[in-house]
């Protein structure tokens, strides 16, 4: 088992290619991966261009790259006030994660120590939750937030993505405490810590790179939850996802319009990943890691 | 546990020690219950109660354009959805899409971790475009690839492939289904790329080094070293991907609305089609019964029998 | 051992609170978030309403703030889906008394089916307190179309039939003469000599999008002028009856060799775009699309247009009619607000609000007699307006076609089964279109669900 510590950055350095028989590499590599990268990359960047097209620019055989840039279609989504759709998103969004982490951190601690009886179908069952199409149970589940009052609330969105998002943290955070090396644990046992103390105080400092990754995951899903958001929020808890389809219209020419949507409801979780990307490299080993 | 078990335990002296020992694993036992329940019991709650009435659902006749008839039937609806033309399309829709989106998805996934764990100029920038399509919105994502992608006078694919003869091909309506698995194999990709590259970013150094002085070439390492020491975050890639995109619906939905005829109808939107076209919502709730059942049968099978999520590594003793 | 437990379980109590707090800040979020809330200050009442995404549509919300001026004891909450989205929606909300909407927009095949089931009010009594409202002016054809039982039971904000939208300049450059009421067969003819794969240029748009209301929109009309029905007064299915079968011939036929590229997953936005860039010589629509096409900020086709009847074969006319409205649940607890909302967006003062602040071509089309008296918008919409009434008018839900029929509707049929049927029949002709199967397999298995539906449903006896 390697240890947090030993997987710590560095080992990087050590692949660079040696002499001689490696220089082909050392011109394929970048050249592949940056043909990749400009593949994989090329959609978001058009749509990032698209939104300060003019309707009419956006539709031209062949497609134009240079053009004229114009602010309308962002002045037009403004028009239709966004602030409370990113206000919901960010609470369900956050709000959910930080229960989503105060869930399944200790659960996944108390997987993760030794004889726990029955892990595996532990583990099992939270996965097994996700195999139920959210489609077939929408109905129950919009009966059920009718009687409780929550239709339209973000509580509602809030208590599902946290279930949503509760398999696959407990999975991520229990591979992490796994990584701890016994002997840390071990030293803070004979110091007559207990089980909880011995988690917050010797334990989570180590694997904070973990629990960061797994936030940022569950962020992602969450904001990007487009069906619960649609069928359980009519005006008052609507997301941006809800707020993006809103200018999905049967009548009129929109790719400009909908690009410039699209890129304001991506925005915030694009940058968010790509500032935590360390993070997420590092962080999604989930377990695979002996 | 019991009171008699406590009895005999606390017999002689030196069952005394025992007994203490007895107690703090209870006790430590019992703390780590009281950790992993609340996460255990909200789940359950949150969903097994839609679960269970979607149960109670499936055994009534229940249609919401026709309010008033709504009645037991008992296992009725199962039946309906065995006989139902499209059920069995949209199974085998299911699996071709799923098994090709995941394997495509973990082979570039793989490919494009190995680029990454080389070591050069603008290796960040890379990893930050690579990653990009992972955190779009999945919505967002398929109304653009449906649009300013794949739109077949406008779109920028048939632009691109122009010089090789493609002309005004219409993606979606002549290869729908590639056409859907192209947009969640480029959705998925990078989460596949992200563990994997991680996964190989945890090999441990000395061996590789050990093998090189040993005179192994570049592939042969890859090949008894990276790919053993990377099977177990493939099995995860295909663990994790399977169950994501089992459900894949927005691409669907808004791409090729499950056509032209059933050729993409998989069976989240057969479901849809049931719930929200039919309004029958019993069928609907029988279907998703039936379809939750036979997940967990499959991945019973994969998880315990072939995979080594769930064995192989007993668990670190504290 | 018990003491340990109740230990542990106060130990717990860090994470119960985080998780009642977290809660409880939601809640806060969720009552507060998207601003104006249910009980806020002053007595104001605040009613939600659920809109298609349509630019018309997305007019009220911009222009509802003269709406809360006037009333200043309401707050309007707008809604805004996609049709398919907002359909799915409202009737899930509406069926299970879910309570979340006061206004909802729905069309005309939904507004007899929900009267019936009592889903939404009856607005008679609404209309007939409020002086101002004059429910005579709205279009006879259209009103028709949204009363039961003689009741009014939802308001139009705007109503559409189809016609058919051709170049002028490619007809005058080819030769061609548009007839006053062209046939199908003359359109098949200009459509083959207009259509130009090389320069992009189709000869006619055709929706072929899978969707009871995309694909069979059009083709039902095809159908119809064709002397075709989807049941006889016996409920027997004629899906495989030859006119049913020529016309859908006809149409996929006609889409796969003179059609716009992409046709499968053609509906009326790809159609709006093929046609406003140039790519296309006719396009046989709504009729709600020629403000867009002549509107120069998104349309390269301005002033080119001319504007024909839908084009017949057996019968006199053949345009659809639809109307968007408003219409109220029953499930609504603030009903008063919600008719003093709904009578003002389909007021005839809205009309002339939206032309005198946002332009005389963006007024609601189809849904007031008046409208078509008012100069401004005469000039404005010279090129059509008289052309969308008269389409409007001569449309009759109730004898559209050449035979008797027991159900209503001209380009659907009126039976809540039919947004399930007509949308999986549709998949089976637009794979017909794709080529990925024959327009014989395809009513073959329309057939057999039609079929299926009339049995299951009930309306065949026996």
């Amino acid at each position: 088992m390697s240890t947090v510590a030993e997987r710590a950055p560095g080992r990087v350095a050590e692949t660079a290619p040696g002499p001689g028989r490696f220089r082909m590499a050392r011109l394929v590599v970048p050249t592949l991966a940056w043909i990749a990268a400009i593949g994989f990359f090329f959609p978001v960047l058009w749509m990032f261009l698209t939104g300060f097209k003019h309707e009419a620019d956006a539709f031209t055989s062949p497609p134009r790259l240079v053009f004229s840039p114009t602010l309308e279609q962002y002045r037009a989504i403004f028009d239709r006030d966004f602030a409370p759709f990113l206000i919901n998103s960010a609470t369900a969004t956050v709000v959910s994660t930080l229960l989503v982490l105060a869930l399944a951190i200790p659960c996944a601690y108390g997987l993760a120590v030794k004889p726990v009886e029955k892990w595996r179908d532990v583990l099992f069952f939270f996965i097994s939750t996700r195999f139920l199409p959210v489609v077939g149970a929408i109905v129950p589940i919009y009966v059920i937030a009718r009687d409780a009052r929550l239709l339209d609330t973000v509580t509602v969105l809030i208590l599902l993505y946290t279930a949503m998002n509760m398999p696959i943290a407990v999975w991520m955070l229990r591979s992490f405490f796994l990584e701890v090396p016994k002997a840390i644990m071990e030293a803070a046992r004979i110091d007559g810590a207990t089980l909880r103390q011995e988690l917050i105080r010797v334990v989570l400092p180590l694997v904070a790179p973990g629990i960061a990754a797994t936030a940022l995951i569950c962020v992602i899903f969450a904001w990007n939850e487009f069906f619960f958001a649609v069928n359980l929020t009519s005006s008052r808890a609507a997301t941006v996802p809800v707020f993006l389809v809103g200018f999905i219209t049967s009548e009129g020419l929109f790719w400009a319009r909908l690009s410039a949507a699209a890129t304001m409801a991506c925005l915030p979780v694009l940058l968010a990943g790509w500032i935590a990307q360390k993070q997420l490299v590092r962080g999604l080993t989930m377990g695979a890691v002996k | 546990m019991t009171v008699t078990e406590d009895r005999t335990r606390n017999r002689g002296v030196a069952l005394r020690e025992r007994a203490t020992k007895a107690a703090v694993e209870r006790r430590s036992r019992w703390a780590r219950r009281s950790m992993i329940l609340p996460a255990v019991l909200y789940t359950i709650v949150v969903t097994q109660i839609p679960f269970v009435i979607t149960i109670w659902y499936s055994l009534q006749s229940w249609n919401l354009l026709r309010p008033g008839t709504r009645h037991f039937v008992g296992l009725a609806n199962y039946g309906a959805v065995f006989s139902q033309t499209g059920f069995r399309t949209a199974v085998l829709n299911t699996v071709t899409f799923t098994a090709s989106a995941v394997i495509f998805s973990l082979i570039i996934g793989l490919v494009l971790a190995v680029l990454l764990d080389q070591k050069f100029r603008g290796r960040a920038v890379v990893r930050t475009l690579l990653i990009s399509p992972f955190l779009i919105m999945p919505v967002a994502g398929a109304l653009l690839w449906k649009t300013t992608m794949f739109h077949p006078v406008f779109g920028i694919v048939n632009f691109v492939l122009k010089p090789f003869g493609v002309g005004t091909l219409d993606w979606a309506s002549r290869f729908p289904m590639p056409t859907i698995i192209a947009v969640a194999v480029w959705q998925w990709t990078p989460f596949m790329m992200i563990i994997l590259l991680s996964g190989l970013q945890s090999q441990s150094t000395d061996i590789l080094e050990a093998a090189r002085v040993d005179g192994a070439g570049g592939w042969q390492i890859f090949r008894r070293l990276t790919v053993p020491h990377l099977r177990t975050y493939m099995e995860l890639c295909v663990l994790l991907g399977s169950i994501f995109m089992v459900q894949t619906f927005d691409s669907i939905f808004i791409i090729t609305q499950g056509g032209p005829g059933q050729a993409t109808t998989n069976l989240p939107y057969f479901l849809y089609l049931q719930a929200f076209r039919r309004f029958e919502i019993g069928q609907a709730a029988a279907l998703a019964i039936v379809t939750t059942i036979g997940t967990i049968i499959i991945a019973t099978i994969a998880l315990r029998v072939l995979s080594n999520l769930f064995k192989g590594e007993e668990l670190e003793p504290r | 051992m018990r003491d340990r437990v109740v230990m542990g379980v106060w130990r717990k109590i860090p994470w119960a609170l985080l998780l009642v707090l977290a809660l409880v800040a939601s809640a806060c979020s969720g009552a507060g978030g998207g601003g104006g809330g249910g009980g806020s200050a002053g007595g104001k009442t605040t009613i939600t309403v659920a809109t298609v995404a349509n630019p018309q549509m997305q007019d009220i919300e911009k222009l509802s703030s003269n709406f809360e001026k006037d009333h200043p004891n309401v707050h309007v909450n707008f809604v805004i889906l996609p049709e398919n989205e907002l359909r799915d929606r409202v009737t899930q909300d509406i069926a299970t008394k879910g309570g979340q909407y006061d206004v909802v927009t729905i069309g005309t095949f939904e507004v007899p089916q929900w009267a019936k089931n009592s889903w939404i009010e009856n607005l008679s009594s609404y209309t007939q307190k409020d002086s101002s409202y004059d429910p005579g002016d709205l279009i006879p054809a259209v009103s028709k179309a949204l009363s039961y039982n003689d009741n009014l039971y939802a308001v139009p904000f705007y109503g559409e039939s189809s016609f058919l939208m051709y170049r002028k300049d490619l007809f005058d450059k080819a030769g061609l003469k548009m007839p006053a009421q062209p046939t199908w067969d003359q359109v098949a003819e200009f459509a083959h000599k207009l259509n130009d794969p090389k320069k992009n240029q189709a000869g006619i748009c055709l929706r072929g999008l899978p969707g009871w209301g995309e694909l069979f929109a059009p083709l039902n009309t095809v159908v119809n002028t064709f002397g075709g029905r989807w049941y006889d007064m016996n409920w027997n299915a004629q899906l495989t009856e030859a006119p049913f079968k020529q016309a859908t011939q006809f149409y996929v036929d006609l889409v796969k060799s003179a059609g716009e590229p992409g046709a499968p997953n053609a509906g009326f936005t790809e159609c709006l775009t093929a046609y406003s860039q140039g790519h296309a010589a006719m396009w046989y629509d709504a009729t709600v699309a020629a403000s867009l096409l002549e509107d120069p900020k998104s349309s390269k086709v301005v002033g080119k247009n001319g504007y024909a009847p839908a084009p017949v074969k057996d019968t006199d006319w053949s345009g659809w009619l639809w109307a968007w409205s408003l219409a109220m649940p029953s499930t609504s607890k603030k009903k008063d607000a919600a008719w003093e909302f709904m009578s003002w967006a389909t007021s005839k003062d809205y009309i002339k609000l939206v032309g005198n602040e946002l332009g005389w071509a963006r007024v609601p089309p189809g849904s007031r007699t008046s409208t078509y008296q008012i100069p401004e918008y005469k000039k404005a919409a010279a090129a059509f307006a008289d052309l969308t009434v008269k389409a409007i008018d001569q449309a009759d839900i109730n004898n559209a076609g050449t035979q008797p029929r027991p159900y209503i509707g001209v380009q659907y049929v009126g039976i809540p089964e039919f947004q399930s049927l007509g949308t999986s029949v549709a998949q089976e002709v637009s794979a017909a279109i794709a080529g990925r199967q024959t327009v014989d397999q395809a009513l073959q298995k329309g057939q057999q669900q039609a079929e299926q539906v009339a049995k299951e449903a009930g309306y065949k006896k026996g």
